[in-house]
Order: structure tokens, then C-alpha cells, then sequence
């Protein structure tokens, strides 16, 4: 029992439970499935990023460029979908996840190759990314009259109860559960965020995991971009922008430790809907727009601080050199 | 982000050679970089060669750099400050606040931005060293929550009506085309330069960025040093929040948004490790300039503003880039 207390997903989920509570209190409807379920789906697109930045941050890397893809992704599949509006529908959703892929091999290769530090390579993709946005849109907006009604209708339906958005966000994280606790290559990614130079002992390839990172938080974007911009039926350069500390926050709130190795999908889900409450929450109960920005901040800095006393520290690094020549 | 492995500050120099390893520094590719790129801007632009053009171009950089300056130092040991936008946007808004208020007379004012300033970077200070937190986390918050308060106080108003001689910080020049942000940046600069490379806290600054645990046991306290330069960031930010105010002549809380991202980019495009423990401060002077010279001139050939960003990018990455790769093609020849 006092295990189950230790557990920060729980008290993560308490948490939410008793803003939801408040709320109720002050708002009865607030409670009610129907809003649950709006605010799920309004959540849905974080969730995802913020599975993405976490598998990143495992290895001790960080991606900056995550708006910015879905930004790039978003606004090339909406050309294409005006250009041409015959292409069905999963062939677009497929081509998101490879040029989203794709863009964050780019990064993977700089880290993996090159060995720049991700923060240094996705600070610069960061900007190139959003620049290309208005380089191959010349500016212009792709709105709602010139996108296809299927590519804008897919994620309004809805499957057994639940928006397709919901869906998406649940199959990607069911994804995302078994790539982490099932697989080798989700092990790898806590294995060199723990102590990177002893997975070199084990076999692990630090720089081909870490780009494998990367293009996987590239992939999602890339998705992202798809729903993001179907959803919101306008892709501009503005779309997302300065989104990537969102998706940041939701992982740190979410208990991924920004020193790598810990934090696990529940975490990083929570951390996301717990933004995405808060952010539903404050209209609701009459708190101007303006004060979002002063809460989720202070929810940051809170959840950093309940962080730092949870996490060990790391051990001793006797072998350097391994890492250097891995 | 700690990651041990790094060899992106220095060109491959050869220690036996002082003469070839000095040329072969990051420096001298900077100052390359930068001729290359004034060399290209006056055969673009036939408007870039005359003293005002080259005088309004420094209004490009000067209130970044004067951020970069401290950040350097931040980042050679290894923190980092995400917030220093935000910094920005609290201390021109508390400006705007007070002229409001009380109609305050233009020191006030300054007094205001500057000590906002410093309060945000002491805060910063105290959850990294007293609380002992990760920085980038601190200052992602921090920078929600300072840029959070700016919004809480002005919502989407703004404040103008600035006093004549406030504006004087901004817009001012002190020697006919020299502006006074430029002076301003020239003698931090140079303050900084002798606190990093000729006092025995620039060698502790160092020593903290290359080992902390070792500094710490050698007796250097590590705390209160990381503490300073939080300290200092928040200063310069609102001493940079001061100079923005002056020359826009109003007070929004989106003021100066992004700016953290490009200050980060002069530091490291200025030769300093991310990772901590090596950097200069004339490589991020020459930066500075580079990035100067670069929006300046794409701005004088109509280049939008986003587009810019692309060629920013490129040349942080690429000049982080060439020496790594000019290092593996002489290990291949070798």
C-alpha cells in the first residue's frame, strides 16, 4: 500500500482527480462523460508528442524540432490534400509518418553521426524546419474551403463511443507500451539513458539508438501534423509554434527525468492530460486565458520539485572512453 | 543532455604549433564566417556599405548579445536559461506598470527593468542551487511563468507613452552613428571578457563546467558561483528589457518572444560548449556580429523574417558541423 503511494503516476492521477473534483464543485457539469471526453480528445495530439519527446529524453537527448515538423508535415500534406484531393486518406496519413520520420532521422544523423549534442542540432532544425513551412507555402494559408471534406471529417467521426482522434491517441500509445516494456529496443533506449556507457559493454549501439529516437519523435510529429491540422482545418507557419516546451512540460509533469532513463508511457499520458485539465478547467471556473500561461509554469516547476526527490542520482562513470568510442 | 562526449568547441589544432593552432581556432573561422558574409552582403546590397545602414544594423544584435554575454557563462558551467525572453516581457511590462501607475520618472523606470531583472535571474538561482533542479526544466517553467505573470498584468493591452528621454536607451546615439545599445554591448563585452579570462571566478566558472564534483572539492562553491550568473542573466535580461522598451516605445507581454532561442544560438555559435567547460567570450562578440550581419543583410535583400530563420539554423549547424567533419576526413586520410 505504501507502494502504491510511492508511485507518481498515481499521485499524478490523483492530482487530476481532485482538480476534476474541484471543478465539479464549483461547475457540475464539468464532470460529466461528454466533457471528460472533449477534454480526452482535446489532449489527444499532446499525449502523442509527449510519447515521442519521452522516448528521446530516455536516451539524454531532447528535441526542440517537434513543433516545428508537425508544422512542416502539416502544411505539406495539406498542400498536397488541396493539390491533389483524390489521394485517399491513409496514403496521406502514411506519407505524414515518413516525411515526419524522415525529418527526424535528420536530427538523428547529426546526433549519431556527427556527435553535435541534440539540443545544438534541434535548436537549428527547430528554426529550418519553420522556415521551410513559409518557403514552400510562400506565406499562404491552406484553409478549410480547399481541403477535402474526408480529410477533415476522418477524426470528427467517431468509433464504438470514442472520436477517431481518441482512437489515434490510444493505439499509438498502446504502441508506445509495448515498444517500452517488450521490446529490446525499448529497454535500450532507458538502458543508455541509465548509464550509456555500460550499454556499450552490452552490445547496445548508443548512437544508432539514440537516431532510432529520433525518428520515432520525428514520426510522431509528422502524424501529429496530420491531425493537427485536420483538426484545427488551418495550416499557417504559426501552427504549434512554441509548442515544443508544451510537449516538454507534459513529459517533465509526466515524471521523464530530463537527466534520462526514467519516466514510463502511464507517466508521460498523465502528464499530458493533467496540461490538458488545467487548461480546460480555467474557463470553466471563470479564470481569464491569461493566467494559463502563470499555472502550467507553476505546475512545471512543482512537478520538477516532487521529481527531485523521487530520482536517485546516477552512479559513478569509471569508463568514459567507451561512450567516446561508441 | 550530459552526455560525455564532445569535441564540437575546437578546431583539430596541434599543440606543438602556436602559431598554426591560433589560425586554425574557432575564432579565426568566425572572423572567416563573418568577412565572407560582409563581403556578400555589399556585393548583394548596394544600400549596406554607409556608416548608418552598418549603424542600424548593430540594432539587430546588441540586445540578444548583451543576453548572450551572461548566457555564456551560464552555459560553460553547464545550466542552461531558457527564460531570459521571459525575463524580458515581466521587466517591460513592470516598466509599463509603473509609468502607468505613477507616471514614474524615466530612472525609476530603468531601475524597475533592471532589478526585475535580477529578482527573475535570483529566483532562477535559488530552485537550481538551493533546490538543486535540472536548469532547463527550472527555466521552461520559470519561462511560462514569468511570460505568465506579464500576461496575468496587461492581458492582451498594451502600454505606451514612454517618456522623451526614455527613449533616449533605445534610439539614442552617443557618438554621431554610434548607437548607445552598441557602446553599451562594447563595454559589457569587455567587462565580461576580463571576468571570464582574467579573474580567478571566470577559472572557477570553467573548472565548475569541466567537473563540477572536482571544483567543488578544490573549494570552489560551486552553489553560490551558479547562483551569481543565474543572477547575472536576470540582470542583463533586464537591462536588455530596458533597451527593447526604449526602442519599440511600448510594453507587450508577447515582447521579445523566441529570443531565447537565438541568444542560445550566438553562444553556441560562438565556440561554447553546450555541455559545459570551454568557450570564449570573443567567440560570442563574433557571433553575435555573424548573426548581425546575416539578418541585416538578408533584410536589405526583402528576405522575410522566417526565411531568415533558415539560414540562422544552417549556420549554426553547419559551423558546429565543419570542424567535426574536417576531423574525420583527416582520420580517414591518416
Amino acid at each position: 500500500m505504501t507502494r502504491l503511494f510511492r508511485n507518481r503516476e498515481i499521485w499524478l492521477a490523483l492530482a487530476i482527480i481532485a482538480v476534476i473534483v474541484l471543478v465539479t464543485w464549483r461547475f457540475s457539469r464539468f464532470s460529466q462523460p461528454s466533457n471528460l471526453l472533449t477534454i480526452l480528445n482535446d489532449t489527444s495530439i499532446l499525449m502523442m508528442l509527449a510519447l515521442g519527446q519521452m522516448v528521446v529524453i530516455l536516451t539524454r537527448s531532447i528535441d526542440l524540432s517537434m513543433a516545428s515538423n508537425l508544422a512542416l508535415t502539416g502544411m505539406i500534406v495539406a498542400m498536397v490534400n488541396a493539390a491533389f484531393p483524390m489521394i485517399p486518406i491513409p496514403f496521406l496519413i502514411a506519407g505524414c509518418i515518413i516525411v515526419g520520420g524522415a525529418l527526424g532521422a535528420f536530427n538523428g544523423i547529426l546526433v549519431w553521426k556527427l556527435d553535435i549534442p541534440p539540443i545544438v542540432v534541434t535548436l537549428g532544425t527547430l528554426t529550418i524546419f519553420r522556415g521551410l513551412v513559409f518557403v514552400i507555402s510562400g506565406g499562404a494559408w491552406v484553409n478549410a474551403a480547399q481541403m477535402s471534406p474526408d480529410f477533415i471529417q476522418l477524426q470528427r467521426g467517431s468509433l464504438i463511443g470514442l472520436p477517431i482522434l481518441t482512437w489515434f491517441a490510444i493505439v499509438v500509445a498502446a504502441l508506445f507500451f509495448v515498444l517500452m516494456t517488450r521490446t529490446p529496443m525499448g529497454r535500450s533506449f532507458y538502458a543508455i539513458g541509465v548509464n550509456p556507457t555500460a550499454s556499450v559493454y552490452t552490445g547496445i549501439n548508443v548512437g544508432r539508438t539514440k537516431f532510432l529516437a529520433f525518428v520515432i519523435s520525428g514520426a510522431v510529429s509528422g502524424l501529429c501534423g496530420y491531425l493537427w491540422i485536420s483538426r484545427y482545418v488551418i495550416a499557417s507557419v504559426e501552427v504549434a509554434s512554441g509548442y515544443e516546451l508544451t510537449i516538454i512540460a507534459a513529459c517533465v509533469i509526466g515524471g521523464v527525468s530530463i537527466a534520462g532513463g526514467i519516466g514510463t508511457v502511464a507517466g508521460a499520458l498523465l502528464g499530458a492530460l493533467f496540461l490538458g485539465v488545467v487548461n480546460n478547467a480555467l474557463p470553466v471556473i471563470g479564470v481569464s486565458p491569461f493566467w494559463q500561461m502563470a499555472i502550467s509554469g507553476a505546475a512545471i516547476l512543482i512537478a520538477v520539485v516532487l521529481n527531485a526527490r523521487g530520482e536517485t542520482r546516477k552512479g559513478r562513470i569509471i569508463l568514459k572512453k567507451a561512450e567516446v568510442a561508441a | 543532455m550530459t552526455d560525455t562526449t564532445s569535441t564540437v568547441r575546437r578546431l583539430p589544432d596541434r599543440l606543438d604549433n602556436p602559431f598554426r593552432s591560433a589560425l586554425l581556432s574557432w575564432e579565426s573561422l568566425l572572423v572567416l564566417v563573418a568577412i565572407g558574409i560582409f563581403v556578400a552582403n555589399s556585393i548583394a546590397s548596394p544600400y549596406f556599405l554607409n556608416a548608418w545602414s552598418l549603424s542600424d544594423m548593430t540594432f539587430n544584435f546588441t540586445e540578444k548579445a548583451l543576453i548572450a554575454l551572461a548566457m555564456a557563462l551560464v552555459i560553460i558551467t553547464g545550466e542552461i536559461d531558457l527564460s531570459v525572453a521571459s525575463i524580458i516581457a515581466l521587466a517591460s511590462t513592470l516598466m509599463g506598470l509603473v509609468l502607468n501607475a505613477f507616471g514614474a520618472p524615466t530612472p525609476v523606470l530603468v531601475l524597475v527593468g533592471i532589478l526585475t531583472g535580477l529578482a527573475c535571474g535570483a529566483f532562477n538561482g535559488f530552485l537550481v542551487t538551493v533546490l538543486k533542479l535540472p536548469s532547463i526544466v527550472v527555466t521552461i517553467g520559470t519561462m511560462s511563468l514569468f511570460r505568465g505573470i506579464a500576461f496575468i498584468i496587461l492581458g492582451d493591452q498594451s502600454f505606451g507613452g514612454y517618456p522623451r528621454d526614455f527613449a533616449w536607451f533605445g534610439q539614442g546615439y552617443v557618438f554621431w552613428v554610434i548607437s548607445f545599445e552598441l557602446v553599451l554591448f562594447l563595454v559589457a563585452a569587455v567587462i565580461f571578457y576580463v571576468l571570464l579570462h582574467r579573474t580567478n571566478f571566470g577559472r572557477r566558472v570553467f573548472a565548475i563546467g569541466n567537473n563540477a564534483t572536482a571544483a567543488q572539492f578544490s573549494g570552489v562553491r560551486v552553489d553560490r558561483i551558479k547562483f551569481v550568473l543565474f543572477c547575472l542573466t536576470g540582470l542583463m535580461s533586464g537591462i536588455a528589457a530596458v533597451l527593447l522598451t526604449a526602442r519599440l516605445g511600448s510594453t507587450r507581454p508577447s515582447i521579445a518572444q523566441g529570443f531565447e532561442l537565438d541568444v542560445i544560438t550566438m553562444v553556441v555559435l560562438g565556440g561554447v560548449s553546450i555541455l559545459g567547460g570551454a568557450g570564449s567570450i570573443i567567440g560570442v562578440v563574433l557571433a553575435a556580429l555573424i548573426i548581425g550581419l546575416v539578418t541585416f543583410g538578408l533584410g536589405l535583400l526583402n528576405v522575410p523574417g522566417i526565411v531568415m530563420s533558415i539560414f540562422t539554423g544552417t549556420l549554426l549547424i553547419v559551423v558546429i558541423a565543419l570542424p567535426i567533419l574536417w576531423r574525420m576526413w583527416k582520420e580517414k586520410r591518416a
